[in-house]
């Protein structure tokens, strides 16, 4: 039996894990083909690798089919109901920054705060005669964020991809969005509410806290935790 | 057997389907409502919602084709989605009783709770009740705009974002400058920014207008907020709430005429056996819970058990028949309870 660690399986955010890895002595490299979703780890023994989407890790860390995983923040709060019962945080890897914001068209000029917006869903209800539509992948986050707020009259719709375009086709209103810069947000003539601001992200190592741990998933992971330790 | 005594006080059985269509509860609750109910789809009737409650289906079941006046009593299953707590049940029974009646809301009203007492006799539980009728009289008649009571009628129900609008309303808030720069300006504002979207330049400029009118509107007066503020802290037992309350009504005269319906209700209830002396009145009570109760509500807690929502609660909703009446309306009071948790504090008792 070994400890097993789930990473994103392409991009940056596999490089920037490995990278991460590496310089904490231990070495994480896919074996055989490029193709192949699973590698080998150097310096921890008993510890294996697995390759898996981002958005798959939550949910592997929840079932207790990896005991360690490195994903956002974001994706974790969004995908796990009380996240802090079924996985803790180990370390906060310094990339993959990421903030889950609420924007609006940058004209809405009458629009910086929930308040306004609260307001302004109230209005378009009654002009458009439906709710202002949020175009979003993040429900629960945003809906809790907004329920929280009492922001009333909204309508979540759903956006995988090209969120920020939703505005200018007009199947939404107004997005709630991963930004790092902001840069896409501009350019989309978006903006963001000044206290819009849902969750701050980062990649992230986690531990399943359902995992069962035996005594070589133990070695192993306080041979890696005293890696992390020392380097830190 | 619970149902039965409701049958008993007069109530025909009735039986609403499994799948409600979600257009209505989305239109009543909004989006906070897919955080609480299962939502599925077909192509031919679009989305459906396992039901989250009778209330909403029983009134529009009796809109349809009731009788006046009636009463009705059900029992089934309801389904609550639970995002955040895995120990609460997503699938529960529900045994309810309802009032449509145009004669004698305070004799409805302590019918009401007079039977839901009855059936919860024994039980170590504490009632609660509150009205939120006294708190939208109170804000009705504000001695402020029409548009802010409207804004703050609708957040009646959203305590955090009231308490902001009140803030803004009563000059407390602090101003932002972007906010300042806005209203200090006059005439259309074009800007550079593109116009984008479904809501036009024209319902901005429209906004906007409206924000410039309201920074003229004179702050709402502190001897107001601070009786309105007084008003919403009331906790009390019955008789001493409403003797707090009418010293309240000293500064807010728009309350007296709800004050009195609450005596009305008072002393119904006295006349039906309900010790009012040691009952609890809380003038915010209802405010939290789903957003159609509009006079009269109350709720039975087990004490020994905060974990633990209302064993049974219910109120008065006659705003609801309004908005699913299609033009039609009547004065509706009814209430909920829940066996399977009475079984569970019956069973610690044994």
């Amino acid at each position: 039996m070994s400890l097993k660690l789930g990473v994103p399986s392409k991009g940056r955010l596999m490089e920037k894990t490995i990278d991460w890895f590496a310089k904490r002595g231990v070495t994480l490299s896919r074996t055989g083909s490029d193709r192949e979703y699973a590698g080998a780890v150097e310096g921890v023994s008993n510890m294996e690798l697995v390759l898996l989407s981002a958005g798959e890790i939550p949910r592997e860390l929840a079932a207790g089919r990896i005991h360690l995983g490195v994903t956002g923040t974001d994706l974790v709060q969004e995908k796990l109901p009380r996240f802090e019962q079924q996985v803790e945080s180990l370390a906060e890897l310094g990339f993959g920054h990421a903030d889950l914001i609420l924007a609006v068209p940058q004209f809405w000029i009458d629009v910086d705060t929930l308040d306004d917006l609260d307001a302004v869903a109230s209005a378009f209800r009654t002009e458009h005669g439906h709710r202002l539509r949020i175009a979003t992948k993040y429900h629960r986050l945003v809906r809790e964020f907004l329920t929280d707020a009492g922001v009333a009259d909204y309508k979540l719709v759903d956006s995988q991809g090209a969120t920020e375009g939703t505005v200018k086709n007009e199947t939404a209103e107004m997005v709630a969005d991963i930004t790092s810069t902001g840069e896409t947000l501009r350019a989309n003539h978006l903006k963001l509410l000044a206290d819009g601001l849902v969750l701050k992200s980062q990649a992230t190592l986690w531990r399943s806290r359902v995992a069962k741990y035996g005594a070589y998933e133990k070695a192993a992971l306080n041979t890696l935790l005293d890696l992390l330790e020392h380097r830190n | 057997m619970l149902r039965v005594q409701f049958e008993a006080a007069g109530a025909q059985v009735v039986d609403t389907p499994l799948l409600q269509p979600a257009g209505t509860l989305l239109d009543l609750y909004g989006e906070d409502i897919r955080a609480r109910a299962y939502v599925t789809t077909d192509a031919l009737r679009g989305e459906q919602m396992l039901r989250p409650d009778f209330t909403v289906p029983v009134v529009e079941a009796h809109m349809r084709h009731g009788a006046e006046p009636a009463r009705y009593t059900y029992s089934g299953e309801v389904f609550r989605r639970q995002e955040l707590d895995p120990d609460r049940p997503n699938e529960y029974l529900q045994v309810g009783y309802e009032v449509f009646e145009r004669k004698d809301a305070a004799a409805a009203d302590a019918e009401v709770f007079a039977l839901f007492a009855l059936q919860v006799r024994g039980l170590p539980l504490r009632a609660a009740t509150g009205d939120i009728g006294i708190l939208m009289a109170a804000v009705l008649g504000l001695n402020t705009t029409e548009k802010r009571k409207a804004a703050l009628m609708r957040h009646i129900w959203r305590p955090r974002r009231f308490r902001a609008l009140l803030d803004r309303f009563a000059g407390r808030a602090s101003v932002p400058e972007n906010r300042k720069k806005l209203l200090e300006t006059e005439g259309d504002l074009t800007g550079s920014a593109v116009e984008l979207g479904k809501r036009r330049a024209a319902e901005v400029q429209a906004r906007v207008d409206a924000l410039r009118e309201d920074a003229k509107a004179p702050p709402i007066a502190e001897k107001e907020l601070l009786a309105l503020e007084a008003l919403m802290a009331v906790r009390e037992t019955v008789p001493y709430a409403a003797e707090q309350m009418r010293d309240i009504a000293v500064d807010l005269p728009q309350i007296n005429l709800a004050l009195d319906r609450l005596d009305e209700r008072t002393a119904a209830m006295k006349a039906r056996g309900v010790d009012v002396e040691t009952l609890d009145f809380e003038a915010s009570y209802g405010r939290t819970s789903m957003e159609y109760y509009d006079g009269f509500v109350f709720g039975f807690y087990a004490e020994a058990r905060p974990d633990l929502p209302p064993i049974a609660s219910g109120g008065r909703y006659d705003a609801l028949t309004r908005r699913l009446g299609d033009g039609e309306e009547i004065p509706a009071v009814g209430g909920v309870l829940r066996p399977d948790l009475m079984l569970e504090l019956e069973e610690v008792r044994a």
